[in-house]
């Protein structure tokens, strides 16, 4: 890469100013109204052509399925994928086989991320050995190996006992446990929400209840022992109410939700569509309304987007047999201003607030901001360009995305990690090419 | 935090908010996937169809040609013995040439998926497959993915509807052909029956008001907006009803705990004379079997002269007779 590099004319998504940044050796070194800073000759240069240029985003849950799972996606792939997200930063979970229960697996994941070079990664240990609920893993040693946050992700722990030992364990380290909320018995063997849907398609359903008690249950654990609490994959009214009431108690709780609950309900499931099954499961109209109003309050600490890629033979399945889960990180950013900021939710900057300062503080993760001397991991989006979600060009291996054919607004334009390129769109690429150009940090 | 919106908002009607048409598979009547949106008039139709079919087997029995070059394979993942019968009598009588198995778990069990069992067995040139599986949506799934007509012969807790179109034409028959304003009610397990869900479906659709009564466990949430009233108990249910249809009650309900004991389901939701007294004076006794003698239905009930149950047996080969023809017509149609 250049070691000297300028973003041309870019909106910075905070003050709303056309301006330029210069970038030396990965770090910001100039922010200036555009133009005004001279041009040096060695300097290459990215017009940025007004688009809106932020922090890097950040998404705290992501399933990279290595190691063991490479056929749904590989670290490489699902960090590239990212990368079209706009992300440069991904914690990603520990459901993967083996499980990343030993400090040599974390500093595994770390590796192969490295030699990606895509991303961040920010590897999540398990809560315990297996994620079997029975034993503690080595949490102070998974953190001095560099997990960033503990979960037994998918598998809830089922024992208030456990959970407890595990939050008043875990509390030197200051890392979050990141709780999956489903109450493994009340889910029961159920595939989708149980209501009215569920009820005609003769699918089991699984209550909301299901959820919303286990988020009682650890906001009181939070209370009982000092530990942090991140609540994953928020998707009910009463899971928001609890969270509401731990915050005004001044607990160490927090909370995410996921785009599709914002965006969708169960009435996506109709036709037995595997692409609109996933764990928690798409819920009532209700609850999506109650979604939007605990963004909106400010109940919810951020989002993120539990990208959970399975192969198409696995989703090709009559639907209760298929997996749990869908792709996001490329779809994420576009489902944010169609859904929140273009209805007149959030305005777009508390929109990527969301997905940027807001996630760095959950996790404690250092300060990125598009101001002098801050590492250069910026996102360039134009949030008025509509595009086609088409499955068949996502940088992850899964395809499984209940979106597909839908138009969004909001496009990612380019991805910068410490100031390299990590993506640039398509389309942009193509007339850059054909222009005099070359992208910042082309390689 | 900056930027917050004092008060929540809820979005404009549809914002963000995407629908879903109805798919495909459903719309198509090459195939017979369920009940639920099929128009008053095909219900109509095929219940004359089946009428027809029912007079000729009174007569001495059906000579038709209607499947006549037609390969149907009778694919069943779930073990069934009066379906599959009914389906191949039916098929037979029709002059189909007819393949059957019945495979519980195996197939998958060696590794290969629904799908490919079913991609063969379409590629040895079958025209038509009838399937039963234990997955809910399996018919629509199947539908999907292969060329020939698909007809659900019971997909999980889903749908039954060459089941319901047998209970309907029963009804018609017990009715003299009219359904408007006539109340009908469905005891017992709900929540595991796809028999349930394709009577409700059809019933509603020809006008005949449906009450449901169950325990609370068996009594899936939000079963109503198919258009059924959910009565406190079976007396409520059935007082005044020109028919009963009692479901079949499996033994695993106790076991999963679902249910206390057989005899307490027995005393507050078996049909028993004084229940069978509560219908008005021409109601009938329905049963989609094989009944539980002494658990969902007294011998005595069942014997009865209000009993149409094996009436409903006989309707269930003609019916499917009907059945047959039409999608096989809608295929010629097609190609």
């Amino acid at each position: 890469m250049s070691a000297r590099a300028r973003i041309h004319g870019a909106r910075h998504w905070k003050t709303g100013e056309l301006v330029d940044v210069v970038i030396v050796a990965g770090v910001i070194e100039a922010v200036a109204p555009a133009g005004v800073l001279p041009e040096r000759p060695e300097e290459a240069r990215f017009d940025a052509e007004g688009a809106v240029l932020a922090p890097g985003l950040v998404d705290l849950h992501v399933h990279l399925r290595e190691p063991g799972q490479g056929t749904k996606e590989t670290i490489a792939t699902g960090t590239r994928a990212a990368a079209a997200g706009g992300f440069t930063d991904v914690a990603c979970m520990p459901n993967t086989s083996p499980v990343l229960d030993e400090p040599a697996r974390i500093e595994w994941v770390l590796n192969r991320a490295r030699e990606a070079g895509h991303c961040r990664v920010h590897p999540i240990g398990a809560v315990t050995l297996g994620q079997l609920g029975e034993q503690l893993a080595p949490l102070l040693a998974l953190r001095d190996a560099g997990a960033a946050a503990f979960s037994d992700d998918g598998h809830p722990i089922a024992s208030a006992e456990m959970m407890r030992r595990a939050l008043e364990y875990a509390r030197p380290t200051g890392c979050p446990i990141v709780c999956h909320e489903e109450d493994p018995t009340l889910r029961g063997r159920g595939h989708m929400n149980e209501g009215a849907v569920s009820a005609r398609l003769g699918i089991r359903g699984i209550p909301a209840a299901a959820e919303t008690i286990m988020v009682r249950r650890d906001v009181e654990l939070a209370e009982l022992t000092g530990g942090r609490v991140h609540l994953a994959h928020l998707s009910t009214a009463g899971s928001f109410e609890s969270l509401r009431d731990a915050h005004r108690r001044g607990l160490a709780v927090s909370g995410e939700t996921c785009p599709h609950y914002w965006m969708l309900t169960d009435e996506a499931v109709e036709g037995y569509d595997t692409a609109a099954k996933m764990n928690p499961p798409l819920r009532s109209e209700a609850d999506r309304q109650a979604t939007i109003a605990a963004i909106v309050d400010g109940t919810i600490d951020c989002l993120a987007t539990d990208h959970a890629p399975h192969t198409a033979e696995e989703k090709a399945q009559p639907f209760d047999q298929a997996p749990f889960g869908i792709v996001g990180l490329e779809t994420a950013l576009a489902l944010t201003i169609t859904g929140l900021v273009r209805p007149g939710h959030v305005t777009l900057e508390r929109a990527i607030e969301l997905w940027t300062d807001a996630p760095r503080r959950v996790f404690g993760l250092p300060r990125v901001a598009v101001e002098v001397g801050s590492p250069a991991d910026l996102v360039l989006f134009d949030p008025d360009a509509e595009w086609t979600v088409e499955p068949e060009r996502f940088h992850s291996k899964g395809r499984n995305t209940p979106f597909a054919g839908r138009t969004l607004a909001g496009r990612v334009l380019a991805t910068w990690l410490a100031g390299a390129t990590t993506h640039v769109d398509p389309e942009r690429e193509r007339r850059l090419l054909a222009g005099k150009r070359s992208p910042v940090g082309a390689k | 935090m900056t930027n917050v919106q004092a008060l929540p908002t809820l979005a404009p009607e549809g914002a963000g908010h995407f629908s879903y048409p109805v798919p495909a598979p459903a719309r198509d009547h090459r195939h017979l996937l369920g009940l639920e949106g099929m128009p008053r008039e095909t219900l109509l139709e095929l219940l004359e169809d089946g009428q027809c079919y029912r007079d000729q087997m009174d007569r001495g029995g059906i000579a038709s040609h209607a499947l006549d070059g037609v390969t149907v394979c009778n694919a069943f993942f779930e073990n069934s013995t009066r379906t599959r019968l009914s389906f191949e009598l039916a098929e037979r009588r029709m002059g189909a040439t007819v393949v059957s198995f019945s495979a519980t778990d195996s197939s998958t069990a060696k590794g290969e998926t629904l799908l490919d069992t079913m991609k063969v067995i379409e590629a040895m040139g079958v025209d038509m497959v009838v399937v039963r599986h234990a997955s809910s949506g399996a018919a629509a799934y199947l539908a999907n993915h292969l060329q020939g007509s698909v007809i659900n012969a019971g997909d999980g807790t889903h749908e039954h509807p060459t089941q319901g179109l047998l209970d309907l034409l029963t009804l018609r028959q017990v009715w003299s052909g009219r359904f408007e304003g006539r109340k009908l009610a469905i005891v017992g397990d709900i929540m595991h029956s796809r028999v349930a869900r394709s009577a409700i479906h059809g019933l509603v659709t020809l006008g005949v008001q449906v009450a449901l009564a169950g325990p609370a466990t068996l009594m899936p949430a939000g079963i109503e907006s198919l258009g059924a009233r959910i009565a406190p108990t079976a007396d409520d249910a059935i007082a005044g009803a020109d028919a009963v249809m009692a479901l079949r009650l499996q033994k695993e309900r106790m076991e999963q705990g679902l249910l206390a004991s057989a005899g307490e389901y027995t005393k507050h939701w078996g049909i028993d004379a004084r229940r069978a007294r509560l219908l008005r004076p021409h109601g009938v006794i329905m049963h989609p079997g094989p009944v539980n003698r002494g658990v969902e239905l007294m011998p005595d009930v069942a014997d009865s002269k209000r009993s149409v149950i094996l009436e409903q047996v006989t309707n269930g080969v003609a019916m499917r007779c009907a059945a047959l023809e039409r999608c096989a017509a809608e295929s010629r149609n097609v190609a």
